[in-house]
């Protein structure tokens, strides 16, 4: 019922609902990126090295290179000079026929490598959106888990939660990220799931820790007390269904905090390992592009992550408006 | 009042020693043997007992703890694991260039935020209330990293309005302070605009309305004062998170402050630097909060403290 009403007030709202448009149709990408229907070649080099936006066309910056190579003198002492003069035969015989193959522009350029810049957009797009996700899923399972035990037994249950509640909150989550990340010393997806998942439990713990206080003396708490139902049964059968939409919008809010938190962490080179390209590890490689006038994979990466994330937090504020009247934001 | 304070301190100590214990285990345990680590690729076994003997890590955990909390209550954490340095040094020095960007940043954000949240309170509800709101969630939406490359890019390497890099007194600070604005404002704003807004709603606004007060005295003045507790808590709260927050900043314009250091530290697993860092920082976060509840009393005769 408290659904129903909420989705009505949700439907009413229409930067809601645009903003809910592109949050699934990012989602969408996700899915048929990561099932391989689309983007599955974002690793042919496609392109041209630093291909340019076929809107910019190759002139202007192709020529570059090209140009530089030319300057280099020769050096009379270079012992490997045969050597690289041999190799170089060997290459021009094999690369002459790949490269003809390769574009001197694509749609929105290309990377270091002759990436597509959309694909690879698409592709970094899905890990960043899925590490948010599952790490924000994480979070709040634990936040909810220790919320619903401190809140419905107190006591000694509860001090000892809100200790280590209290050593969390203690230090900042920046730090605490980076702490995490210096002793695990190992990059990975699952890594940083467990780092951001394991460190973003304390803000859905305290919500939910407060919902539970309130709601465990309400009456049909205790009418399922009186028919005999478990403990378990009351903390997740029967009040957590009335309290769930505190831990939903805990949930909206962390992806978004989330996917933020991935691309610094994947910029400073704590994040994805190399080879998985994440809007962070974009964002790593577009710095020193820019410097030589290679803006479009900033842009991208920029783009599509500014995009989402908006759409998120202008949906997450919706979302919470619809399920809470009351409060006023 | 004192025994408040007292009171309070005392209470601080399981918090603290639970992040003591908390940060034992991340190095000590999880983070693995450090003698691997600071024996390097060439390591023989006798180098690797004696750095293990050197460091302790050859005792039982309990003495390490004892020896851990020895270290935090001397303030001598020994030397940075990759360049030798006290670590005590490297704090010391290293909070001047930090607190010279951040004190700053803090107050003018502070100072912007008000005066911007008090003029959109003052159309609240409207349709520019309402653009604005939209304007800086997008603001929000686009990465640090975004505004910092694009900015430095932009300003200090295409215009040359700044110094790109390095760090010697005040100028070199202007440009992160100014994108530390640009980052901070739209969420700022969007936080000082519900305190405000939380207050326009209350019985003393309507009473001084109804005295015949004009609307820019009732906001400037009466909401204002009501208002500053919240802001003034959030700010002094967090101040001591603040001092790792600017990292990305320090990173990039090579800025020589408490954040870089955290980060070099993570990159080179100088884990005595971490520790050190981690262990403060978390003492002032609690010491912080104390001294905001007593200033909150200050501004606010209402609330007791208990």
């Amino acid at each position: 019922m408290m659904a129903h009403g909420a989705w009505r007030r949700l439907r009413a709202d229409r930067v809601a609902m645009v903003s809910l448009a592109v949050v699934m149709a990012f989602l969408l990408m996700v899915v048929l990126s990561a099932s391989g229907l689309i983007v599955a070649d974002w690793e042919d080099e496609v392109g041209v090295n630093y291909a340019p936006p076929s809107f910019v066309g190759s002139a202007t910056v192709a020529a570059a290179p090209e140009a530089a190579r030319q300057a280099l003198p020769d050096n009379p002492f270079d012992p490997l000079a045969d050597d690289l003069a041999q190799l170089r035969a060997q290459a021009g015989e094999g690369g002459a026929a790949a490269g003809a193959a390769r574009r001197a522009t694509l749609p929105f350029g290309g990377d270091k490598w002759g990436h597509d810049v959309i694909k690879k957009t698409i592709k970094g797009g899905e890990t960043s959106i899925v590490i948010g996700l599952v790490a924000a899923l994480l979070a709040v399972s634990l936040g909810s888990l220790f919320g619903a035990l401190s809140g419905y037994w107190g006591g000694v249950v509860d001090d000892f939660f809100n200790w280590f509640y209290s050593i969390f909150t203690a230090i900042p989550s920046v730090l605490m990220i980076l702490a995490v990340a210096a002793v695990l010393q190992q990059k990975g997806v699952l890594t940083i799931v467990l780092i951001l998942g394991l460190t973003g439990w304390t803000g859905p713990y305290r919500l939910i820790r407060a919902e539970y206080l309130k709601h465990k003396a309400r009456e049909y708490v205790l009418a399922a007390d009186a028919i005999g139902a478990s403990h378990w049964r009351k903390m997740f059968g029967h009040i957590f269904p009335n309290v769930s939409h505190v831990a939903l919008v805990q949930l909206s809010i962390l992806v978004v905090g989330f996917i933020k938190a991935e691309v610094i962490l994947s910029f400073l080179g704590f994040g994805v390992p190399v080879g998985v390209v994440s809007w962070g590890s974009m964002l790593n490689e577009a710095q020193n592009e820019l410097i030589l006038g290679r803006w479009w994979q900033l842009t991208a990466a920029a783009v599509a992550m500014a995009l989402l994330v908006t759409a998120f937090s202008l949906f997450t504020d919706a979302l919470r408006d619809a399920l809470d009247p009351k409060v006023k934001t | 009042m004192l025994a408040y304070i007292v009171r309070r301190l005392w209470q601080m100590l399981p918090t603290m020693l639970g992040v003591v214990v908390l940060v034992f285990v991340l190095f000590n345990w999880v983070g693995g043997d450090p003698a691997y680590i600071l024996a390097g690729k060439m390591a023989n076994a006798d180098s690797i007992a004696n750095i293990r003997r050197q460091l302790g890590v050859d005792q039982p955990y309990y003495v390490q703890l004892w020896i851990f909390i020895k270290q935090i209550v001397t303030f001598d954490f020994g030397l940075s694991w990759a360049t030798g340095e006290p670590v005590s040094n490297i704090i010391a020095t290293r909070l001047g260039p930090s607190l010279t960007v951040l004190v700053p940043l803090t107050l003018l954000e502070s100072l912007i935020g008000i005066a911007l949240a008090l003029a959109i309170a003052f159309v609240r509800g409207s349709l520019t209330d309402r653009a604005v709101m939209i304007a800086c969630t997008a603001g929000m939406s686009v990465s640090i990293l975004v505004y910092i490359i694009v900015f430095q890019y932009g300003l200090a390497y295409k215009l040359g309005l700044f110094p790109v890099q390095g760090w010697d007194g005040l100028r070199y600070a202007v440009l992160p302070i100014l994108i530390g604005l640009a980052v901070s404002i739209a969420p700022t704003l969007r936080l000082f605009r519900s305190f405000v807004l939380d207050e326009v709603g209350q019985d003393y606004v309507r009473t001084a309305r109804a005295k015949g007060l004009s609307e820019r005295r009732v906001m400037w003045v009466h909401v204002l004062r009501n208002a500053a507790i919240p802001i003034l808590t959030h700010v002094m709260s967090n101040l001591p998170a603040l001092l790792i927050g600017a990292f990305l900043l320090e990173r990039f314009f090579g800025i020589p402050g408490i954040g870089r250091e955290v980060i070099l530290a993570v990159e080179r697993s100088d884990f005595p630097v971490i520790k050190a860092i981690t262990v403060y920082v978390a003492a002032a976060t609690m010491v912080f909060n104390l001294l905001t509840d007593l200033l909150y009393q200050a501004v606010d005769p209402r609330v007791k403290l208990s």
